[in-house]
């Protein structure tokens, strides 16, 4: 951010010396954590040549290293099949919303694709995501309140055989990490997919806030625990959050993000492009 | 009960006192793991340090140094400053006539369902609330509302299908109210980004509107570093006059919450711990307080020390 490379700026150009203190303070400020802000700082004070001008360059360029050339892109549907994506997270990260953006995105791109309301417990979460459908022109198959997620999920996968829809995207419940029934849940609704293709779930993706701190990794560790993660999405980066997390989940879970949410709209919605995001960083 | 962050620091005195010197430079260790601490549970930077700056004399004087278990001691000071500034002067809620309150926060922080889990606790109280759906934006937002209240025999407003003005939506509750012998409104509003200007102003002019006695910002336990930004914004805009905090029952630190008190004064007024709508109550400053310092937190800090 330009703020960031200003402030640096203005105070190498003054002094020759740099300010590891500020450098650690802006990466902390975008939650990537302050033991690897100390790392990343540590790192680049051995590097030879760093000077006020390119400090902001070398910092990004650790950081890229840390991801993935290209983002994680969702595999093509196996011949014949649904390539089924389950969604999950903890509360209020965006599952619904994210859920829908996907779809939307694969339907543009002339995919035949179908919703699974798999949130039978949260107030209005199948309203939620059937309005979603509406707007969209997504066929949805829905649970009714309270049914086992696991059996929505089930009729939607034959459903999605039997009408040869391409893609199908499963909207879970949120729910914390902490809680182990409910993480239990998640592993019963990735059996039963697996019952009518046994390689499905195909993909599995987490959705996380970028306002979230370090509690992120946190979650990201129980959830692939119960359901094993293909890939992250963060959402709000509209907002003034960073997202920092990613790197944090990418550091330790080699889990690296597909999707980004930009907004409440449908089309908010972008693949990770890991030098675009660097630079929103700092 | 100290254990972790406690035992580290008693480690790090009892090393000194072998040498038979505390230095100048120890300290700063000490204060500097504390710090760490802080950081990891999502105090925000200058939070932290401004905080740690004005609890370094008490936490480094004399007797603190002389004591047996001078870390134990240390940790104890911070831990009671947290509590006393995440206390303060709490109050509870303002609720002489017209009593309205505005729920406001982020997207997905939880406003819709502490607003019925708070209409909830003021009908247990032998109050009759009633809650008025504002959000027109998030799909299903005022059916979402509209289950919650009838779960828990609260009357609702919802408005037509299609509004788009919130000001003209809470006057026609007001209206509504009229017919409903309630004794406090509670309106739910829509998620936002406080970086959205538009929407921070839609807020504003229904805030305007409405002078709640009670604007209550509602914030995720698990928010990371913006929660300053975050409660800034709010504060400015629609003048917060309490905080709610959210997904307590999960393992997040919480250390948003230190950060949002110290940098708007404003108390945090209640905690929610679960989906269901009893799971909710007082903020406890003390219980907060443990958990930014990770105490009981096997995996906090010495795993990485
Ligand atoms: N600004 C912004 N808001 C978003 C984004 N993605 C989702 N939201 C909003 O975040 C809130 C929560 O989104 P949902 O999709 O309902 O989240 P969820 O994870 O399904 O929530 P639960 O099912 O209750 O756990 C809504 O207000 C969404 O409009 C995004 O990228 N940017
Ligand atoms: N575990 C837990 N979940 C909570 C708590 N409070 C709210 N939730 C859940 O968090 C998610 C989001 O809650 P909402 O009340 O819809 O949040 P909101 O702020 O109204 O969301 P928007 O209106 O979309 O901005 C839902 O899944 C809630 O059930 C809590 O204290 N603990
Ligand atoms: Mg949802
Ligand atoms: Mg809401």
């Amino acid at each position: 951010m330009a703020g960031f490379f200003k402030k640096l700026f203005t105070k190498f150009s003054r002094s020759s010396r740099i300010d590891w203190e500020e450098l650690e303070a802006e990466l902390v400020a975008a939650d990537i954590g302050i033991r690897r802000a100390m790392g990343i700082a540590d790192q680049l004070k051995e590097s030879k040549g760093l000077d006020a001008e390119n400090l902001v360059e070398s910092t990004r360029e650790v950081l890229r290293r840390a991801f993935p050339s290209t983002a994680p892109s969702l595999p093509a549907p196996p011949e014949g099949k649904p390539l089924v994506i389950l969604v999950v997270g903890v509360n209020g990260t965006g599952k619904t919303t994210s859920a829908a953006k996907l779809a939307h995105l694969l339907q543009k791109q002339g995919s035949r694709v179908l919703l699974a309301a798999a949130d039978t417990f949260r107030a209005a979460a199948v309203e939620q995501l059937q309005s979603w459908a509406d707007k969209l022109n997504i066929p949805i198959c829905k649970g009714a309140p309270s049914q086992d997620p696991a059996s929505v999920c089930y009729e939607a996968h034959t459903q999605a055989i039997r009408e040869g829809f391409q893609y199908l995207i499963c909207d879970t419940a949120g729910r914390l990490h902490t809680r182990h029934n409910l993480m239990e849940e998640l592993s019963k609704i990735r059996r039963t997919l697996a019952k009518q293709d046994a390689s499905a779930p195909h993909s599995t993706l987490l959705v996380v806030d970028a306002t979230t701190g370090a509690n992120a990794l946190a979650q990201a560790r129980e959830f692939h625990k119960a359901t094993p993660l293909d890939s992250v999405i963060i959402t709000k980066m509209d907002g003034s959050g960073k997202g920092g997390v990613a790197v944090a989940i990418m550091d330790e879970m080699h889990i690296s993000p597909s999707f980004l949410g930009t907004g409440e709209g449908a089309e908010d919605f972008e693949p990770f492009n890991r030098d675009r995001y660097v630079d929103s960083l700092l | 009960m100290f254990s972790l962050l406690a035992d580290k620091l008693d480690n790090t005195f009892r090393r000194l006192r072998g040498l038979g010197k505390i230095s100048e430079k120890n300290i700063a260790d000490a204060l500097r793991d504390i710090r760490l601490a802080l950081l990891e549970a999502d105090v925000e930077f200058g939070v932290a340090r401004e905080f740690i700056g004005r609890v370094k004399e008490r936490a480094m004087g004399q007797e603190v140094l002389k004591s047996i278990k001078p870390g134990e001691q240390i940790v104890k000071i911070f831990r009671d400053e947290i509590a006393a500034l995440l206390g303060g002067d709490a109050v509870g809620l303002d609720l002489t006539d017209p009593a309205r309150i505005m729920v406001v926060g982020l997207n997905g922080a939880g406003k819709t369902t502490t607003s019925a889990k708070l209409a909830l606790r003021l009908k247990n109280e032998g109050r009759r609330p009633l809650l008025v759906a504002c959000d027109l934006v998030r799909p299903a937002a005022v059916d979402q509302l509209a289950t919650l209240a009838e779960q828990i025999g609260v009357p609702v407003y919802k408005p037509a299908p299609g509004s788009r003005d919130v000001v003209a939506v809470a006057r026609e509750a007001l209206e509504w109210a009229r017919t409903q012998n309630g004794t406090v409104m509670i309106f739910d509003t829509a998620g936002r980004q406080e970086v959205d200007e538009a929407l921070i102003d839609e807020l504003r002019q229904l805030h305007a509107f409405l002078s709640p006695r009670e604007t209550l910002l509602v914030a995720d336990a698990a928010t990371g570093q913006q929660a300053v930004n975050v409660a800034q914004t709010f504060d400015r805009a629609v003048n917060v006059t309490g905080i709610v905090l959210t997904k307590l029952d999960g393992d997040a630190r919480g250390g948003a919450a230190l950060s949002m008190r110290s940098v708007t004064g404003k108390p945090i007024k209640f905690s929610g711990e679960g989906e269901k709508l009893d799971q909710f109550g007082p903020f406890v400053p003390g219980r907060m307080a443990d958990r930014i310092l990770g105490m009981g937190d096997i995996v906090g800090l010495v795993e990485h020390a």
